[in-house]
């Protein structure tokens, strides 16, 4: 192998990669440890990025103000509020379900999750680090694989992190005790806690199943604000057919109508079918829009 | 395609027609042997970077094959293109992150590196482009050359066989151009295939041992260096305070393009010798001040061959 002499081009340099020549040829490719390499990498990146670290910070902000609001308004005109106010004034983890609808609806979730998505492969395009990867070589599946699974951490880490932050203001703020259910049951607040963890999992999947769209439209184009833009497009869209009577057939099709439909979560017993019917709308829009990341991104001349 | 033995990429009518119609590549046959610094020379435009986009799997040819070290591509890149290192159009990393940590990244890309060794391979890398006292800057904060230089770092953080750079120069200043000159050499020394493409003749004649030269998506020739340089006509040169008397006395004894620039008169030779042409310039009276057979340059054969100026800094 005439490989290490780059290195000793200075007749005294000790050999310094002496357990690392071609590992491909000599089959010494350990996959678990380089898959978890890179995804570490990924990882740096996604979490690294100052822009990425200001939409968490905003993530974290939001909900310490809607309680520090609700808590005012509540002290302003005793028992006058909206009934969603009552609830969580009767009981604060009521705060946390509250805030994780408004999250989702008023669409900072979908907007952090579409700016991170959309920008997965389209920004590695446009500064042309895409390229150097694939000459790596790093390997298409891989690295959609690779990147997907950095968007799917990221949905869950803000998803979870909304749920925490509003659980511990619902805590600070509001008196807590064993939760009322929709069903009119009671159980400890322990059970309580922990059904509200299980919404903010919910609200995860829909969120990883909105990164699937993102992270396909990143495979088309190689300017991330077009991909971003495109998601935010598509959940607008979906919201207002949602709204829309005469698409009443197709509802249940539209990717975010099961964003809210973790209710029987809080029932007792737990009514799994809203909940069922979302994980599966979640699962088929994972497949399709992974599948065409992939079709696109295997299939793409890169020329970024 | 039966040179992968002897050859560290060979390529059979390879060819790229875009989807707007331009064939930006037609029908090439490149054979790069191994060891070699094979110079990929053509105008602007004129199919240099799709080759070798086409080389490295990054896109995919209309028609024809290649292959690596005998590694049919792109089915088998997963094995081939470790054991390559690229420049490809220019720099390209993450602004954000410091040249040490752009490395890092791509390390961790590839899956046959080993973890327990990477600082280490990185240091050395750095080191070897001279970026190891601005390893923790961010890449924005890093001037043209340096971007360039840890460019080139990315193909010294593993042993390769074949380094692929596509005009690793450009944009460069004297002083940015021989330190990647010298890079380029340092390389080559210990017998990695370097191929290098450039649209500058200076950087080629003076590192390559064969070369390729473009010209509007054709590879119009390819070979030794010195192959290159013996094609075409030789020329003569005459020296002498009677030019005009040289002149005539020239386009008698049957010699063509015969033409004076000042006290200085080429033709070219064709099939006579030189000692002969000065006998009867001689016999005629011409005072002769002195007499060259000038090897044409590099320059002139790519005039010839590409049918247009390089833009030569």
């Amino acid at each position: 192998m005439s490989t290490r002499q780059v290195f000793a081009s200075q007749a005294d340099v000790p050999d310094p990669v002496p357990d690392q020549v071609s590992g491909v040829a000599a089959g010494r490719v350990n996959p678990v440890p380089s898959w978890w390499r890179f995804f570490c990498s990924e990882l740096r990146l996604v979490f690294g990025r100052m822009r990425n670290l200001a939409l968490l910070g905003v993530l974290f902000i939001i909900p310490v103000a809607f309680g520090i609001l609700f808590r005012l308004t509540l002290s302003a005109n005793t028992g006058e509020g909206p009934p969603f106010l009552n609830q969580v004034a009767g009981n604060g983890v009521f705060l946390t379900l509250t805030v994780i609808t408004l999250m989702l609806t008023l669409l900072m979730l979908p907007l952090a999750v579409a700016v991170v998505s959309g920008e997965s492969i389209a920004v590695e395009a446009s500064q042309g680090t895409l390229r150097n990867l694939l000459t790596v070589p790093v390997g298409r599946t891989r690295l959609l694989a690779v990147k997907y699974a950095a968007i799917v951490v990221f949905a869950l880490a803000a998803c979870l992190m909304v749920t925490v932050v509003s659980l511990l203001m619902g805590v600070i703020l509001f008196h807590v005790g064993p939760v009322t259910l929709l069903s009119g049951d009671t159980i400890p607040l322990g059970a309580g806690v922990l059904r509200v963890l299980l919404v903010g999992l919910y609200a995860a999947g829909a969120m990883a199943a909105l990164g699937a769209i993102g992270l396909a439209g990143s495979t088309f184009t190689q300017h991330p604000v077009g991909a971003i833009a495109g998601v935010l497009v598509v959940v607008v869209g979906s919201e207002i057919c949602d709204q829309l009577q005469q698409l009443s057939a197709i509802h249940a099709y539209l990717p975010s109508h099961w964003w809210l439909t973790w209710d029987g979560l809080l029932r007792s017993p737990v009514d799994w079918s809203g909940v069922e019917h979302g994980l599966l709308s979640f699962a088929i829009y994972i497949v399709i829009f992974v599948s065409i990341a992939w079709a696109r991104l295997t299939s793409a001349d890169i020329t970024s | 395609m039966s040179n992968g033995g002897s050859h560290a990429i060979t390529s059979a009518k390879l060819s790229k027609q875009f989807r707007s119609g331009q064939l930006a590549v037609d029908e090439i046959d490149l054979a790069v042997p191994k060891g070699s610094v094979y110079g990929f020379l053509g105008p602007n435009g004129s199919g240099k970077t799709t080759t070798i986009r086409m080389l490295l799997g990054l896109i995919q040819p209309t028609a024809g094959e290649h292959e690596l070290f005998g590694w049919p591509m792109p089915a088998w890149q997963a094995d081939a293109l470790p054991m390559v290192g690229s420049l490809v159009e220019g720099p390209a990393f993450y602004p954000h992150l410091s040249g040490r940590s752009n490395l890092a990244r791509l390390d961790a890309a590839d899956r046959t590196a080993s973890r327990g060794s990477a600082k280490r391979r990185i240091d050395h890398a750095l080191d070897q482009v001279g970026l190891l006292a601005a390893a923790d800057k961010r890449y924005k904060a890093y001037s043209l050359g340096m971007k360039q230089r840890l460019a080139i770092a990315t193909s010294l953080l593993r042993p390769r066989e074949l380094v692929i750079l596509d005009e690793p120069t450009n944009g460069l200043d004297p002083q940015g151009t021989r330190e990647v000159r010298s890079l380029i050499r340092q390389i080559a020394a210990d017998g990695t295939t370097v191929f290098v493409s450039s649209h500058l003749l200076a950087e080629v004649e003076q590192i390559c041992t064969h070369v390729g030269v473009m010209r509007t998506g054709k590879l119009v020739f390819q070979g030794p260096l010195s192959e290159l340089r013996s094609t075409g006509p030789a020329k003569v040169l005459i020296r002498t305070p009677r030019p005009e008397l040289a002149v005539k006395v020239l386009t008698e004894i049957g010699l063509a393009d015969v033409a004076d620039s000042g006290g200085e008169v080429t033709a070219e030779l064709g099939d006579m010798q030189p000692e002969t042409v000065c006998e009867r310039l001689v016999l005629a009276g011409v005072p002769v001040a002195g007499l060259e057979t000038p090897r044409r340059s590099l320059e002139d054969e790519f005039v010839e061959l590409t049918g247009e100026g390089f833009d030569v800094d």
